[in-house]
């Protein structure tokens, strides 16, 4: 289950600082940070550029540019569903598409109790037993039209 | 006690294969059976996981795919002992998917547990590096120079010289970068390895860093495979308490230290440039070369970028020798290449291959054909910015100079199959869409010419001017050619030309039949 915690800037400090010392440790921190708050929160972004000796607007570039980085918290569960070709090959767009429709959703949204967030992404390396998902980190491959519906209903 | 084998692949837990592999280690304690669950990485044999299997006289017999409720009659026959089951698919060996590969840099995967440096010894795991610190680093470099190694991450540059170059740089730090971002659609050969076999990757970027003074690496490993992460992770620290790695490498006076860092989403980071400023902390951009990354590379300092592929197979060369390599193949493309046969085909998974066998064969005679049954219709070979194929060019062998010529890729061996549902006009849109996406932002063509290309594939699918907007398409596409920095925005060309001109009567009308119609 993914979590998603309100600011708080003692623990972003902690996961600055388990990380300060690596080689460009900014990538590191980002992932630390979206694991404990579900997030990158904006005060985040003010707080690294002042810790890293950054600006604002170089830190916000680098959040914004990558498509892991989330600016808005997550529901409660994460469903990633593969949008590239080889699950095309298998139907994985139309199955997205009824999904999302029965749920009066978009990509990168979020139900509104907050239970669910359905992301696409590009390849998840389970081309060979396409199409694939991963569920708050869990593959699962050979995801048909109704598997798709009972995992996005089941993940309560 | 007795062995069960059962993979820890991500696209075999995908299917089911840690449910299994908790059921008979909980069915043998039930039935009072010693039953030691050895996690192994996968055989490739996608369509057969999860596969199970057992040690026999005869070699490993294998179950597969196993289902959530086989577990109980498979004791019942007792398949410990390798009995027939109806799921039995005999000598997992024989299996003939598996006996026509050339199994060199997978030649352990799925056979060893992946995280037992004492399995890996005794399958010659590390006689490679102990190879080149008795060869020293010139000998090293010259043995992977002679196996006449090309890249496996797409480019198909000599390895051996990219050494070469890093070598010879004088410098107080370098550094060796492995390259496991793979984001090309139909490939998982990097995740297989670094799941099934990560110590040959930690083996091959330690015999790297002494064969161009290098002492310290990093793994990119992207964000999307967080079963890799976990298992290299693992084995890196069990290689540094082993000393595979650290500050005495085998009690030698070499010194290596290796990191995983995490990818973030970013397609592009898989070209070294843009990989490089990523893992500074940067904005995942191209830099326009020179300087090449093997004179100006992480942080300035001289740094090979490798595949995971490329580095995964050093161990080999060095441990049976360059010729040994080189044997296999044809022309220039020497060795195996695994290829990743993927989509909508039968028998999918990963078939490690000398170059040169032709294209219909591997769809055809060892995929199986399309999953649905269906005609296979097209296949788009090389990942997203290959080329796609069609039927009647599938005797075209399988290596890199053939491909160049008939203006396709191999790229990172990737094979997606199409059957007849598919519609190629939404293909060429998807290239196009995909590029604009995922494009680093710094070319005009690919940032802005990307999305105009999706309008005008918009246009051409609701049948308006269709010629006009074909020519269009061209036109771009000769933009995106020559006025990229880069491979997305100058590959996007590939898919999206190769599918209007094979497959025109996916792209509006034919002519002559809208002009009949008027
Ligand atoms: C857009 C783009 C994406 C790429 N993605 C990858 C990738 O995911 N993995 C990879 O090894 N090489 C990728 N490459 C190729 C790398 O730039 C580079 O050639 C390679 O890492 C060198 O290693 P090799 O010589 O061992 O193949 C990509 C190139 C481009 C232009
Ligand atoms: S072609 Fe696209 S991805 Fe490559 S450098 Fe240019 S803008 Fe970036
Ligand atoms: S294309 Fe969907 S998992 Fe690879």
């Amino acid at each position: 289950m993914a979590t998603t915690k309100t600011w708080n800037e003692a623990r972003a400090r902690a996961v600055i600082d388990d990380h300060r010392a690596l080689e460009g440790p900014l990538l590191p921190i980002l992932h630390g940070l979206q694991a404990e708050f579900g997030y990158v929160p904006e005060q985040a972004e003010r707080l690294l550029a002042d810790e890293l000796n950054l600006t604002r607007a170089e830190v916000h570039g680098v959040v914004s540019f990558y498509h892991d980085f989330r600016a808005r918290p997550a529901g409660r569960h994460v469903l990633k569903l593969c949008r590239a070709e080889a699950c095309q090959s298998m139907g994985a767009e139309a199955n997205a598409a009824k999904l999302l429709t029965r749920l009066g959703m978009g990509w990168g949204d979020t139900t509104p109790d907050g239970r669910l967030t359905i992301e696409a992404v590009y390849c998840l390396g389970l081309c060979a037993t396409a199409p694939g998902v991963l569920l708050d980190g869990q593959p699962i491959g050979r995801v048909d039209a109704a598997r798709l519906e009972s995992l996005a209903e089941e993940a309560a | 006690m007795m062995k069960v084998y059962v993979p820890a692949d991500a696209a075999a837990i995908a299917v089911g294969a840690d449910r299994v592999a908790a059921d008979i280690a909980r069915e043998g304690r039930m039935r009072g059976i010693a039953v030691e669950v050895v996690r192994t990485g996968s055989r490739g044999m996608a369509w057969l996981e999860p596969l199970v299997e057992v040690e026999t006289p005869a070699g490993r017999v294998g179950y597969g795919p196993v289902g959530a409720t086989d577990v109980p009659s498979l004791f019942d026959i007792d398949f410990l002992a390798g009995a027939a089951h109806s799921r039995s698919v005999g000598l997992v060996e024989k299996i003939p998917f598996f006996a026509r590969q050339n199994r060199l840099t997978f030649a352990r995967c799925g056979v060893i547990d992946r995280l037992s440096l004492a399995d890996y010894r005794a399958h010659r795991g590390l006689a490679g590096l102990e190879r080149a610190i008795t060869l020293g680093p010139a000998g090293t470099v010259e043995e992977v120079k002679a196996s006449g190694l090309r890249g496996r991450g797409g480019a198909g540059f000599p390895t051996g010289i990219k050494w070469q170059t890093v070598a010879g740089a004088q410098t107080d730090q370098k550094y060796i970068v492995c390259n496991a971002d793979e984001g090309d659609s139909g490939t998982f050969a990097d995740r297989m390895i670094m799941e099934g076999d990560p110590f040959s990757l930690i083996e091959g970027m330690t015999i790297a860093a002494i064969a161009v003074g290098a002492t310290r690496g990093y793994i990119y490993l992207r964000s999307e495979y967080p079963h890799a992460i976990a298992t290299m992770n693992r084995a890196i620290e069990i290689a540094r308490a082993e000393r595979v790695l650290g500050a005495h490498i085998l009690g030698s006076a070499h010194e290596f230290h290796l990191e995983v860092r995490v990818g973030a989403g970013a397609y592009v980071c898989g070209e070294e440039t843009s990989l490089l400023d990523s893992l500074e902390g940067k904005r995942g951009q191209v830099r326009a070369k020179p300087p090449l990354p093997a004179l100006q590379g992480l942080f300035g300092k001289p740094t090979i970028v490798n595949n995971t592929i490329s580095l995964a197979t050093i161990p080999y060369i060095l441990a049976e020798g360059a010729q040994k390599y080189a044997d296999f193949g044809m022309g220039r493309s020497r060795g195996t290449m695994p290829v990743q046969l993927a989509g909508n085909i039968k028998h999918g998974g990963l078939f490690e291959t000398a170059f040169g066998i032709t294209l219909g064969a591997l769809i055809e005679d060892i995929g199986g054909g399309s999953a649905s049954g269906k005609p296979v219709r097209a296949v788009q070979v090389g990942g997203p910015l290959g080329a796609y194929f069609a039927p009647h060019q599938f005797d075209i062998a399988y290596d890199y100079e053939t491909f160049t010529k008939a203006d396709g890729l191999i790229g990172h061996g990737g094979i997606v199959v199409f059957d007849e549902s598919v519609d190629m006009a939404r293909m060429a849109r998807f290239a196009m869409e995909f590029c604009a996406i995922e494009s680093c932002g710094k070319c005009t063509p690919c940032r802005i010419g990307s999305t105009r290309g999706v309008e005008v594939m918009d246009k051409i699918i609701a049948g308006q001017d269709v010629a006009k907007n074909k020519a269009l398409i061209e036109d771009l596409c000769e933009t995106l050619k020559f006025g990229s920095l880069c491979a997305l925005g100058g590959f996007t060309p590939y898919p999206v030309l190769s599918a209007m001109r094979l497959f025109p009567e996916d792209f509006g009308a034919a002519p002559d039949l809208a002009h009949a119609a008027e």
